[in-house]
């Protein structure tokens, strides 16, 4: 879900597409955008506090006899839509890996390169006193 | 007091379509668009997030462009737009020490585990114009790239904890207070301040920071740690019974370390001045640390005479949508109250003229 909630409306509908048909979802809560009170804690670790609130959207819905839920950040109701519909699929065991492989593996790998890019990014402003100290 | 008065509807809405016209300017040049306000105006677009107090990067970018660039009037907007949409719960409390960064920096400790990371900051620029960003077209060279270690950084002050030199924060576990829900009461417990000024006015905080700083409530304060850099959010739904992550929030984290002298139950110690903020915003988070520290003060046993440490006066006055709406509601029809005020003038000149002509005669 971690991986479905971070992934673009484009991402989850070329994946589909490129499964044969699912059969049709029966909405049973239709893509809804509300809030979340994000919390943190006083000092990092101590007692919770509302630091403020987020745009959600969910989603759930009937897939065969299986069903999909979806919170996904943000307002987007196709992407909600299509979160839930791979949710319910997956719960499938003949359609599970078939899903992974051709619509969550592949935004997996993508969302983990682009966070791999960004920590080498990071790591490359790491200041690092002991190569000065050895300049001398 | 303000009286409802009937007319100008002509003229408002005649206002309002020149607001539209002066929103697009010089409709020579193209049209800003809301995505380009959310990549390019991004530290604008996280300081309406932060002090409208919700996390939504599109609506933000949608409120600076409607506001033409008014950041307490856009992060008004949001605060009226997130009235309209119904609550699905509250997340888990975000563990700071496992967000993915892009920036982490202690004044306290040169060599630390986790590193120094500067990530994109303005520090140690020249502070000068750069003409060159004037002509477009300009690609950003490539930033440069360095073998990473992803692995979670501890926090600065739990080094200090566990050496028993940094007072250890409450764990109560209980449900914090809700300004959305509740309003102000006082004393305000710690969490109920946090939320407090954790959507404040950047500007006022700021301002009680520095005041702390210069000896307005002087707490000694070290920048223990930095954070900037997202992380995911996790929440229960009731129908699904475990926790789901739902995407990431960007945010910045600021331990500022204090002196703390201890007291007949404490021994010396350092004490936290805690600030979490959506978005990169580091002048943010310290100032709200500053001001959390300062208003520690009755509970840590300590004066409480400066500005900074007054919470009513700082709670009360945090909020620049409040603060702007009551300010700016002079502007409205005081036609009633200014024509009593002017003949209760007039009655109290007339009185004092009698009298000055009384004694004359």
């Amino acid at each position: 879900m971690s991986t479905l909630a971070r992934a673009s409306v484009e991402e989850l509908a070329a994946g589909l597409a490129a499964l044969p048909p699912l059969p049709e979802a029966e909405i049973l809560r239709a893509p809804e955008t509300g809030l979340v009170m994000v919390r943190g804690r006083a000092g990092g670790d101590g007692d919770a506090f509302n630091l403020g609130e987020m745009t959600v959207t969910r989603c759930a819905l009937r897939l065969g006899p299986h069903i999909g839920h979806a919170y996904v950040a943000g307002r987007d109701h196709s992407k909600a839509r299509l979160a839930a519909v791979i949710d319910a699929a997956l719960q499938d065991a003949a359609l599970h890996d078939a899903i992974m492989r051709a619509v969550v593996e592949p935004i997996a790998a993508r969302q983990q390169s682009t966070r791999e890019a960004e920590a080498r990014k990071a790591a490359a402003t790491r200041v690092d006193f002991f190569t000065m100290a050895t300049m001398r | 007091m303000y009286v409802a008065v009937k007319g100008g509807e002509k003229a408002i809405s005649a206002a309002h379509a020149w607001l539209d016209e002066t929103r697009r300017g010089d409709t020579t040049l193209p049209e800003l668009s809301v995505a380009q306000i959310e990549q390019q105006m991004a530290l604008a677009v996280d300081r309406v997030m932060a002090e409208g107090s919700c996390h939504d990067r599109f609506l933000a970018a949608l409120a600076i462009k409607q506001a033409k660039g008014d950041l307490i009037e856009a992060a008004f907007l949001l605060r009226a737009y997130r009235t309209t949409l119904p609550r699905f719960g509250a997340s888990a409390p975000l563990e700071t020490s496992s967000m993915r960064l892009r920036r982490r920096i202690s004044a306290t400790y040169k060599e630390l585990p986790g590193g120094q990371v500067l990530g994109p900051t303005f520090d140690y620029t020249h502070r000068l114009l750069d003409f060159a960003l004037a002509a477009e077209g300009r690609d950003a060279p490539a930033t440069p790239e360095a073998p990473a270690d992803t692995s979670d950084v501890p926090r600065v002050t739990e080094f200090l904890a566990r050496e028993g030199l940094m007072q250890r924060e409450s764990m109560a576990e209980t449900e914090p207070g809700d300004l959305t829900r509740e309003p102000l009461s006082f004393p305000a417990p710690r969490p109920v301040r946090l939320q407090n000024l954790a959507r404040g006015d950047e500007g006022f905080l700021l301002a009680l920071g520095y005041s702390t700083q210069r000896g307005y409530g002087n707490s000694h304060p070290f920048v223990g740690e930095i954070r900037v850099g997202h992380i995911g959010v996790e929440i229960t739904p009731p129908e699904l019974g475990f926790a789901i992550d739902i995407g990431d929030i960007g945010i910045t984290e600021c331990q500022m370390v204090n002196q703390f002298k201890g007291s007949r139950t404490e021994p010396a110690q350092f004490t936290r001045g805690y600030g979490l903020v959506f978005g990169h915003g580091e002048r943010r988070a310290m100032s709200m640390a500053l001001v959390d520290r300062g208003l520690r003060a009755r509970e840590l046993g300590e004066d409480a005479d400066a500005p900074a440490q007054q919470e009513e006066f700082v709670l009360y006055h945090s909020d620049n949508i409040e603060a702007t709406g009551f300010v700016e509601h002079l502007k409205l029809p005081h036609y009633v109250d200014f024509q009593s005020e002017l003949e209760n003038l007039r009655t109290i000149r007339r009185a004092a003229e009698a009298e000055l002509r009384e004694a004359a005669e």
